[in-house]
């Protein structure tokens, strides 16, 4: 065993010290450590995937001493290591991008408590994408949802506030049904690492015993995941808490966080129940359904919104929506797709709330689209990278959104019938509705004010800053034209997931 | 119906977590979303010791050197319980936090209202 085979385990402990040691540091030093700590986890994560595709196999690394059908452990392989990588780069560039108006939003002696939380939410999504273990997993899905209540929080007005219990509400419900699946497959299988477990569910499935309680099961854990990751329609929390948290928290939580949960939700599908028996049980079709549903319907929501950010929150959604369709397809193609639209959400998005922040705040920090008229010529760089992300979300080629409709449509055609019918009508509306709302979007902030409104003035984006937001636009670029390798990680990753 | 009986704890524990999530959901006071939490979470504790109990064995803490398994019973589930007390404790202080900052801020309790008097402030 290399020294770089430790390197998954480094990056998770590396965000758990850096989170200790931030809350006796200066307010500026925490800010360098939990940037700094973010690059390391890139660094490491980066030489992990070159390691990892050096490999046939994934490898499991225990944790502690206890080998592995008793002790915990986590198993890197390179889609893990892929989405690491990605996680934190889009973490590493929404910081740069980010911080420097945390004071806006974020009490200058909470700024040591804001840097702790993003350190952990990192340090629990990574935990997610490499453990191995169930009930580490439920553990570290509560960190990261106190991590994120407290990332929204921070902005101290009334509707945070009541946004964020909604969200709690709904967030501990998910958690809720998440621990009693976990607990009844447990006393069913008597394991809790994922290997032993799938061993135990295939036999169960082969002897016909316990049928009824995995079903149960299944849709406990599925339904518990899909709540907190937002699908439609269990999205009731999701607008108006990435609506009124400061930007970069809107940021990293529709960015990364929800990302993580879909992740372990693939990862419990796969390694745990078996893709067969998701087929079986018919699970898959209901969040294609779910998935279809919400790419129209959380649109729709979308383009009758009056706030910029709202609208970006209920995009958000649908675009959740994608990624549940192509994992409801069930078939290896749509999954991959939908782990490639997983990153590619995950940069656009992060983005597109951070650029809208600096259009929203060169308005005299005015959400409606009215005030938002000539906001691009106000803040260029800003108006720049707004539209291309608003043209990924479109589907323009050469941009990363392309090839996830590309990749989606094709996965679809492998079916007749109804399926490959709302697959590609799904697609084709979809894409009309992102149209309508985000051309519009960016058509207003490129139009000449009409009403003689005064825009005070402001400071001028730091150039840091801008460089962060065009790095990301070169990354959804290069999402879109040099796909083919990281569509190969996620293909041979996922053959050596189950 | 024997077998609800045969299952008693597990049978309870399921009809507890439904009385907790429903409160959850359903009832408009904060605080008593707050205790439809713990229910919940505390019929999902009840189900794992219960599985983890096995009649006329004893906690597996080895003394008068006693070491065949069969002595024993499952020391992981109470683990498991343990690890998830530790959560729910954590996520009622938050809540109660959240609820004193709330009650502060609009002198009421009931989230419909607090959501109401919150849609007039400006954003």
């Amino acid at each position: 065993m290399s020294l770089v085979h430790n390197f998954p385990f480094f990056s998770i402990l590396l965000c758990m010290v850096a989170g200790i040691f931030s809350s006796m540091l200066k307010k500026e030093a925490a800010k360098w450590v939990t940037l700094s700590v973010s690059l390391g986890v890139l660094v490491l994560s980066a030489f992990t995937l070159h390691l990892t595709l050096g490999l046939d196999d994934n490898y499991p690394f225990m944790m502690g001493h206890v080998p592995a059908p008793w002790g915990n452990e986590i198993r890197i392989g390179r889609l893990e290591a892929l989405m690491a990588t990605g996680v934190s780069a889009v973490l590493f560039l929404s910081l740069i991008a980010g911080f420097y108006h945390a004071p806006a939003f974020v009490s200058e002696q909470k700024t040591n408590l804001y840097c702790i939380m993003v350190d952990l939410a990192l340090a629990a999504v990574l935990v997610l994408i490499y453990t191995n273990d169930l009930f580490t997993v439920y553990v570290f899905i509560e960190i990261m949802t106190i991590a994120s209540c407290a990332l929204v929080v921070v902005r101290q007005n009334g509707h945070t506030l009541v946004a964020i219990t909604r969200y709690m509400i709904m967030h501990l419900f998910g958690s809720g049904l998440l621990l009693l699946g976990i607990a009844m497959l447990y006393g069913i299988t008597g394991h809790l690492l994922m290997e032993p477990l799938g061993i135990a569910v295939r036999q169960l499935v082969l002897t016909g015993q316990y049928n009824g309680p995995l079903t149960v099961v299944i849709a406990l854990i599925t339904a518990g995941l899909a709540i907190k990751s937002a699908m439609f329609p269990f999205h009731g929390w999701a607008p108006d808490t990435y609506a009124f948290a400061p930007p970069l928290s809107s940021a990293i939580l529709s960015g990364i966080i929800s990302k993580a949960y879909i992740f372990v939700m693939i990862k419990f599908f796969y390694r745990v129940v078996g893709m067969e028996l998701i087929i079986s049980q018919q699970v898959h079709q209901f969040l294609f359904i779910c998935g279809v549903a919400g790419m129209i319907i959380a649109s729709v929501l979308a383009i009758s919104q009056r706030d910029i950010r709202r609208m970006i929150a209920y995009s958000s959604v649908a675009q959740i929506g994608y990624v549940y369709m192509g994992l409801g397809m069930g078939n290896t193609a749509g999954v991959e797709a939908a782990v490639f639209q997983m990153l590619v959400h995950a940069t656009v998005k992060s983005v597109l709330f951070l650029s809208t922040y600096e259009l929203i705040n060169v308005s005299g920090d005015r959400k409606r689209f009215r005030y938002l008229h000539g906001a691009g010529y106000r803040n260029v760089p800003a108006g720049i990278v707004f539209t291309f992300a608003a043209m990924s979300m479109v589907g323009i080629p050469f941009t990363g959104g392309f090839i996830v409709k590309l990749n989606l449509a094709i996965s679809g055609m492998a079916f007749g019938g109804w399926v490959r019918a709302l697959v590609l009508i799904a697609l084709a509306m979809s894409t009309l509705l992102n149209a309508v709302y985000f051309l519009h979007t960016v058509v207003s902030i490129y139009r000449r004010p009409t009403q003689e409104l005064v825009y005070p003035a402001v400071d001028p984006m730091p150039r840091y800053a801008a460089a962060a937001m065009l790095a990301s636009l070169l990354l959804i670029v290069y999402l879109g034209v040099g796909s083919e390798p990281i569509l190969q990680v996620i293909e041979t990753g996922l053959k050596t997931f189950s | 119906m024997q077998l609800l009986y045969e299952n008693l704890e597990q049978t309870v524990a399921v009809i507890l977590f439904g009385i907790g999530f429903t409160i959850l959901l359903l009832q408009r006071n904060l605080i008593r979303k707050i205790i439809g939490l713990n229910i919940m979470d505390t019929a999902i504790y009840l189900f794992l010791a219960s599985m983890g109990y096995i009649s006329g064995r004893k906690a597996p803490i080895v003394v008068d050197g006693v070491t065949e398994v069969s002595a024993y019973i499952n020391p992981i589930p109470a683990g498991l319980v343990l690890t998830g007390i530790v959560v729910s404790v954590s996520f009622t202080g938050i809540l109660l936090a959240l609820t004193v900052r709330l009650y502060r801020r609009y002198n009421t309790l009931d989230i419909d209202v607090i959501a109401l008097l919150a849609k007039g402030e400006d954003a």
